[in-house]
């Protein structure tokens, strides 16, 4: 609690003191006895007076002040309006006095209203909490020594040190020291992960094990930190269609209530269907449920609360409206390399003829790429362990499109497709695996054929099936590589529909295709590596882009943003987002389902003000513990 | 111009949006956001003015809201 809640609490305890004093007094009938009647009543008016004043004072200053500005539809308004109306019946004389109702409605609706402040607060700061990635300083070294400054006067191309267990303050390169960082605040991945000099390190992760130079790239406020920062901060600024709802319904809902107080409170005496005294007690009593606070401060606190948990698993959302439609979200496409796949070729597989050892035909091919920079011959080297003795090389060249051919130790290696085998009249045969074959040949025998593939990720087939699990009813890939291999890669991973040999044009045309079969108000999610697919990612009703540390394009153009390069957390943005969704829509059906019961019990004369402030305050405050459950995504 | 400032004491959502609303009406502001949950003000107006409307929006604020203090 801080200074000013406490000075409120004591407040309200003193006047609940004042007050059960003044009701012993009151029942024990002393009044009676001193001022005889009716005496007693004024004097039991004037005591009540006491503690409802010390409770109330602030409601009624501030509702004064709204009236004076022509803001009548003010919550404090009608409390102080519901609650002097109720000290106000001591002039019917012929009813049961209501001083303690009106006394002890405002004492319930402050320690509601006490309560809700300190139930906003501390969801406030446990959300802050879960973004609590900011580095407070940098350490820099001058003159040899070591000083603590703001991260914010830190220049490009300064050298800061990143002593164990603090936070890398900003983006840059390790010139110096080796360590291990730990990158769950940003990424919610646990295994950390191992640097050393010439390795890019972004800021927010925390520098686990040694002493690290690093020369920063870029200055503070667009280093990754003060991005993410910025992004979730003002993501509650753009608001779902949910809460813009529950705006325009609090304009109406609260005049409508007070009309309909007013009309209830006049019209039936006039028609003299009973006294004036009961029909007025039953429109203050509406008076007290006319405000819409649960909803108002339970919806945005739930979309607040699940940004900011998604945000502890590394799942970026830009704005409650993005959370909002990924819950609705029925079709995902995914662009194959890069999200479904690591989008780098690897040796799936290397088939040597019989009598022929695989590393024979491993190193025959990488000694004849040896002076490619083609991404499969990168690929054939990574996957051969020894060293190239370049010298045992001569004549390599490339036969473009085709595959290289060399002499190595006097013998002619060609490594290619079935295309060059053909060319050279080589003897070979097809594989069964599908990707890149390398056919080998040495002094034109053929020796074996290597398999290179795009790797599909772990956690890929997973998140299909999760993602089918959790009621998305289309899974499709989109791909610029041959149909064979798009399609072995769906059948692997259960895709429902594949879409191959498209250049990143058709992809926005398939997207289109795509959307335009949406029903209802199903959405449709493209998932990209955020490489080349800006277009896309904007396209979609909701772009979300993969392993984006560090990719500003990627940032920029989608809506959800990965921090790391899972496909599984797109299933965990999705039930996050329908876990919050969930909530508040509970919390607008449980508020109005309360409050209207509470009306019609009101007008029938059942409900009464107590009652009453339970569906003002009550009501508030668990649609408020509820909203709190979003911010819970772990085990979802 | 865009700039946030924090608010402090902003204590319950209605009156944040009411707020909101108020401020938009200023001379000047050409885009106002008050954020509930982050305790933030976020105004939008020409650079020129900016001060002036700032000036604007602190005096409307301590009317309506004499709890809510914009801190600056």
């Amino acid at each position: 609690m801080n200074k000013k809640q406490k000075r409120w609490r004591n407040r309200i305890i003193l006047a609940l003191i004042i007050f059960a004093v003044v009701y012993a007094i009151d029942e024990l009938g002393l009044l009676e006895r001193l001022f005889g009647t009716p005496g007693d009543v004024y004097a039991s008016f004037v005591l009540f007076l006491i503690p409802y004043l010390i409770a109330g004072y602030d409601v009624l200053r501030k509702a004064w002040r709204n009236i004076r500005h022509g803001q009548a539809f003010d919550e404090s308004f009608l409390m102080a309006v519901a609650t002097i109306g109720a000290f106000a019946m001591v002039f019917f004389p012929e009813t049961e006095p209501h001083m303690a109702e009106g006394a002890a409605v405002m004492l319930f609706y402050q320690v509601g209203e006490l309560f809700q402040s300190y139930a906003v607060g501390q969801s406030r700061k446990s959300i802050s909490a879960l973004m609590d990635i900011a580095p407070d300083y940098a350490n820099i070294e001058r003159d040899g020594q070591l000083v603590e400054v703001d991260p914010d006067e830190v220049q490009v191309g300064d050298t800061i040190v990143i002593k164990p267990g603090e936070r890398v303050p900003i983006d840059g390169v390790v010139t110096s020291g080796a360590s291990q960082l730990d990158t769950a605040a940003l990424t919610g991945e646990s295994i950390p992960r191992h640097v050393e000099p010439g390795a890019e390190i972004i800021s927010g992760c925390i520098n686990m094990t040694g002493m690290l130079h690093v020369r920063t790239t870029k200055p503070f406020g667009e280093s990754t930190v003060s991005r993410i920062l910025e992004l979730v901060e003002n993501a509650s600024e753009k608001k779902a269609r949910t809460e813009n709802f529950i705006t325009r319904f609090a304009r109406w809902y609260t005049p409508i209530v007070t009309g309909a107080a007013v009309l209830l409170a006049v019209i039936p005496p006039l028609l003299g269907m009973g006294s004036w005294s009961d029909w007025i007690l039953r429109g203050l009593t509406f008076l007290v449920v006319s405000c819409p606070c649960a909803l108002v401060i339970s919806v945005p606190l739930s979309f607040f609360g699940g940004i900011g948990g998604a945000s502890k698993l590394g799942i970026l959302v830009k704005g409650s409206n993005y959370l909002e439609l990924l819950s609705k979200v029925d079709t995902v496409v995914f662009d194959k390399t890069g999200t479904l796949t690591n989008g780098t070729f690897n040796v799936v597989a290397i088939h040597p003829e019989t009598g022929v050892d695989p590393d024979y035909v491993l190193s025959n091919a990488a000694y004849a790429e040896a002076f490619s920079d083609h991404p499969i011959a990168v690929s054939v080297r990574q996957a051969y362990s020894g060293e190239i003795d370049q010298a045992r090389i001569r004549d390599a060249h490339e036969e473009s499109g085709h595959g290289v051919s060399a002499n190595v130790d006097e013998h002619v290696v060609l490594v290619g497709n079935d295309k060059l085998m053909r060319e050279h009249g080589a003897r070979w045969h097809e594989c069964d695996l599908t990707g890149t074959i390398l056919h080998v040949t040495v002094d034109g025998e053929y020796v074996g054929h290597i398999v290179i593939a795009d790797v599909v990720k772990d956690d890929a087939a997973e998140t299909i099936r999760d993602l089918h699990a959790a009621g998305v009813k289309k899974c499709v890939m989109l791909t610029g590589d041959r149909r064979d291999v798009a399609e072995a890669v769906g059948t692997k991973l259960g895709l429902d529909e594949v879409h191959a040999q498209l250049l990143p044009a058709d992809k926005v045309n398939a997207v289109e295709r795509l959307l335009s079969l949406e029903q209802g108000d199903a959405k449709l999610a493209f998932v990209g590596d955020g490489i080349n697919d800006a277009p896309v990612l904007t396209r979609a009703d909701v772009g979300i882009a993969m392993g984006a540390m560090g990719s500003d394009a990627a940032i920029e153009a989608a809506d959800v943003v990965l921090m790391d390069d899972k496909p599984s957390k797109i299933s965990h943005a999705i039930r996050i987002s329908r876990k919050t969704m969930r909530i508040v829509w509970q919390n607008i059906v449980f508020a109005l389902a309360v409050k209207i019961a509470i009306l019609v019990l009101a007008a029938l004369g059942i409900a009464n003000m107590w009652l009453a402030v339970f569906g003002d305050v009550g009501v508030a405050i668990i649609a408020i513990l509820n909203a709190m459950r979003a911010m819970q995504v772990k085990n979802l | 111009m865009r700039k946030s400032f924090k608010l402090d004491e902003i204590d319950c959502a209605n009156c944040a949006q009411k707020l909101e609303d108020a401020i938009a009406n200023v001379d000047g502001v050409e885009k106002v956001s008050v954020n509930f949950m982050t305790q933030k003000l976020t105004l939008t107006a020409a650079d020129d003015a900016f001060d002036d409307v700032l000036e604007r929006v602190v005096k409307l604020t301590a009317d309506l809201e004499p709890d809510c203090e914009i801190l600056r």
